[in-house]
């Protein structure tokens, strides 16, 4: 399991042939709290550097960049669905699949 | 604008003392929230009392060559569509700066004190209306722009014990009553209003002494630093316009029902009918209607719908119908909050309306504002 990190501020952990997407710390922190979050459909096909999720604090919506070519498998839903609060937990909570 | 060149106002240090991520706006270096975050302060106004400061406001003096101050009164009713002359002293009233088309140019607050009128207006306008004041008014009045003054604001529901217990003539202040007041040896003037449509004060409050009264106010029990994205927040759910996004030289003040804000005086048939910027425009859509109109709008789900989204008459999204000018989350109604301009015809609260986002459609309520109850203190308790 490898994980990187891009100039964006995004995460990529690659496992087997799909990965899972996220915001690091610093990334979430600087968005603060975040009200909603959510990845684009299941099966959309993004380009690195496209946008592949969003994510919403109070003030702002911030398009989160898919980190290389590959296909949207999952959104967490937990994210989406989630009251704010729980959403403010940076890292692992902002995550999306996607096939690498 | 590099973070050099910002303005400072004269509670810059405290900010960065209280650890405040400052952002620019309208030129100056303003604190966007405190340690707490948006969520938290937002919140922390509706229940106990938040400390802000706009100080970026501007601030003008306007005094009647003649002495009289309705004589300053009536020229300033050149240029807004509201009853001054008939504002009585130590009274505050909202009005705009209309234009020929009827459109806004600002929104700002007018007082009336004894010998002199007191005007706040938005920072990013500031050069642009005392422009327009100078180039209307100084036949007959002064202007004094005051530079050497910073503004406060405070509050929510504890607002009203706090500034008390510094100053107890506030006790006897309704909403936009205006008092000179002395807080903690400074010599402040105060109204009782705000923009965040809880009970409080907006403090004048000379440069020289605000850093000290924003320490003392923040040292009494409930009071904590808001910054300007819970300002932001708080705005939106009290219904309140921001100028350059929900009004603008494009609309009028009674498209973005704001017909409220001009008294019988001042409409047809009134004692001082027109005789502002694009009077003809704005009495003609007081008695006609118009063809458009600001509402609130909830949105479905817990997506925020922001400023710029289109609006539709279905989920097709093939009938425009308006547009969003404010969104975001609204902390205490716990969901998207928005407000737009709709065809009138379906400016009724329970309209059922579709935004665009991201390429699909929210469903959206149209709501009556604002969207949290006014907590003003209308009289007396």
């Amino acid at each position: 399991m490898s994980l990187y990190f891009t100039k964006e501020h995004e995460w990529l952990r690659v496992e087997g042939d799909s990965a899972v997407v996220g915001i690091t710390r610093h990334a979430a922190s600087e968005l603060g709290e975040l009200v909603f979050a959510e990845a684009r459909p299941a099966g959309t096909v993004v380009k690195a550097g496209e946008t592949a999720a969003v994510v919403e604090s109070v003030k702002a919506a911030s398009d989160i960049y898919a980190p290389v070519d590959g296909e949207v498998l999952d959104g967490n839903p937990a994210v989406a669905d989630d009251a704010p609060a729980s959403v403010t937990t940076p890292k692992a909570k902002a995550g999306f699949s996607a096939s690498a | 604008m590099s973070s050099e060149s910002l303005l400072h106002t004269p509670l810059f240090s405290l900010h960065t003392d209280l650890g405040a991520r400052m952002v620019p706006f309208a030129g100056y270096a303003m604190p966007l929230q405190y340690a707490e975050g948006i969520m938290a302060e937002h919140r922390h106004t509706r229940t106990q009392a938040g400390l802000f400061d706009v100080s970026h406001m501007g601030q003008v003096r306007v005094r009647a060559r003649s002495g009289a101050v309705r004589d300053a009164a009536l020229a300033l009713e050149q240029l807004v569509p509201a009853d001054i002359a008939g504002l009585a002293s130590g009274r505050q009233r909202y009005t705009q700066f209309t234009n020929e088309r009827g459109g806004i140019l600002d929104d700002l607050m007018v007082t009336r004190l004894e010998n002199e009128l007191l005007i706040v207006i938005n920072a990013a306008c500031k050069a642009g209306d005392i422009a327009h004041m100078r180039a209307h008014l100084s036949e007959s009045c002064t202007l004094d722009v005051l530079e050497d003054r910073a503004l406060l604001a405070l509050q929510g529901p504890l607002a009203g014990q706090v500034l008390a217990a510094l100053a107890p003539a506030v006790q006897d202040m309704l909403f936009m009553d205006v008092r000179a007041l002395d807080i903690a040896g400074a010599a402040c003037v105060v109204s009782r209003s705000g923009y965040t449509g809880e009970d409080g004060f907006e403090i004048s409050v000379p440069a020289a002494q605000a850093e000290a009264l924003a320490r003392t106010l923040l040292a009494q029990p409930g009071v904590a630093p808001i910054g300007l994205g819970a300002r932001d927040s708080l705005r939106l759910e009290a219904g309140l316009c921001l100028y350059g996004a929900d009004i603008d030289e494009t609309t009028t003040p009674v498209e973005a029902a704001l017909e409220w804000s001009i008294q019988k005086s001042r409409r047809a048939g009134g004692a001082r009918a027109g005789g502002f910027p694009g009077a003809e425009i704005i009495l003609a859509q007081l008695s006609e209607g118009t063809i458009r109109r600001r509402v609130g709008l909830l949105p479905e789900g817990r997506a925020p719908v922001r400023g710029g989204a289109g609006l539709f008459a279905d989920a097709t999204l093939a009938s425009p119908v308006g547009s969003v000018t404010s969104g975001g989350f609204g902390p205490t109604v716990d969901a998207p909050v928005a407000m737009g301009y709709v065809s009138t015809a379906l400016a009724q609260p329970g309209q059922a309306v579709a935004a665009e986002l991201r390429g699909r459609a929210v469903a959206c309520t149209v709501q009556a504002l604002p969207f949290v109850p006014a907590g003003f203190r209308r009289v007396a308790a």
